[in-house]
């Protein structure tokens, strides 16, 4: 006869993932790369401003992509068109990456030779505002036509956010989208996040949004 | 899939425990989970089936147990407190939308049962 016992545990389910991702951060300071979660619902626009950006600093610091997102080939051809080199991730139908599948990634890679690496998360606002990839800053996209409540709908999300970029901006005229209102829910769960409006389709908002990732990498990549 | 995600975070933890207490085998593990932690429980428990038999010696023949903590939510402008699941962000007491969640995100192991 089999004698089990109790034994108490009380340890929260992702620490191990925190401990890991706290880890990874300490790996990729040593290398000298930055690597920028990026996360949003599907169609938010996380391709279209990769793009963008790529064209705006490639010639500047080495950059690459690192893709979980469904669409992931057209994606990949997209922004090696744009001048990055990108890899696609795969997630085996899980609906986020945690630190090791990142670490994974950039092992795959060779994520040592670049300055920045962008991980585009798997599009949805849920799970991967769960999971800590080990990315030294979390950077969001909201776009216009999704709603100014989208804070309110999922707070995690914006809670663990160090950037919120509002994107599709040239589309404000057609919606019913309070920009004031949408800053305050967002400041309500994270008062320490920045949020800067662009457009990726036209490029609005895009010389401050380049200046912030210039900043955010330098300073990583020299101290 | 969430649930899966969190299968094998809760394998790796156990399998830590475990080792810490040299236990050889798990008969159960009882999770604490809020109302509000966006896994649903059903799902889970398909999740858990696989994954022990596909991943863990020790754990092949554990069950899941899950104590669901139901969500709070505290009221900053009438100091009332209400239930999450029922009445959302907006107090039912004051109407107020300055709230927060009080108790229902819990998202740990809280005990198993080994020898
Ligand atoms: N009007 C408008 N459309 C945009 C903008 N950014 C992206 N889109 C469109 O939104 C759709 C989804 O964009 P994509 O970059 O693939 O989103 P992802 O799924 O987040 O990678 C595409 O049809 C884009 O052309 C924008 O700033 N304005
Ligand atoms: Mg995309
Ligand atoms: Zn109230």
């Amino acid at each position: 006869m089999k004698e089990f016992k109790v034994i108490e545990v009380k340890r929260s389910i992702l620490e191990d993932n925190d401990a890991d991702a706290e880890k990874l951060r300490q790996e990729l300071k040593e290398e000298g790369t930055f690597l920028l979660n990026l996360m949003s619902s599907p169609g938010a626009g996380k391709t279209t401003m990769l793009k963008r950006t790529i064209s705006m600093l490639a010639d500047e610091m080495k950059i690459g992509v690192m893709e979980a997102d469904i669409d992931s080939d057209v994606d990949a051809q997209a922004i090696t068109e744009a001048g990055a080199r990108s890899i696609q991730l795969h997630t085996g139908g899980m609906c986020h990456l945690d630190a090791s599948m990142t670490r994974q990634g950039l092992l795959e890679f060779g994520a040592g030779d670049f300055d920045l690496v962008v991980l585009e998360n798997v599009g949805n606002l849920v799970c991967p505002a769960e999971f800590d990839t080990g990315a030294c800053r979390n950077v969001m996209i909201l776009s216009v036509p999704e709603g100014d409540d989208k804070p309110l709908k999922y707070p995690l999300m914006f809670s663990v956010c160090d950037l919120v970029l509002i994107n599709k901006i040239d589309v404000l005229p057609y919606f019913d989208f309070d920009m004031d209102k949408c800053r305050q829910y967002i400041y309500r769960r994270n008062p320490k996040a920045k949020i800067i409006p662009i457009s990726a389709k036209d490029g609005e908002g895009f010389m401050e949004w380049t200046q912030w990732l210039r900043e955010e990498v330098a300073a990583w990549t020299n101290s | 899939m969430h649930e899966l995600g969190v299968v094998f975070h809760v394998i790796k933890i156990v399998e830590e425990v475990a080792a810490e207490n040299q236990l050889t085998e798990v008969e159960s593990v009882t999770l604490e989970l809020g109302e509000v932690s966006g896994v649903i429980e059903s799902y889970l428990q398909n999740c858990w089936k696989w994954a022990v038999r596909k991943r863990s010696e020790i754990l092949k023949d554990a069950s899941l147990k899950i104590e669901m903590i139901p969500a709070v939510t505290y009221c900053e402008d009438c100091r009332k407190i209400y239930g999450t699941m029922e009445h959302g962000k907006i107090c039912p007491h004051c109407g107020s939308d300055n709230t927060y969640l009080q108790r229902g995100n819990e998202f740990q192991i809280k005990e198993i049962s080994a020898c």
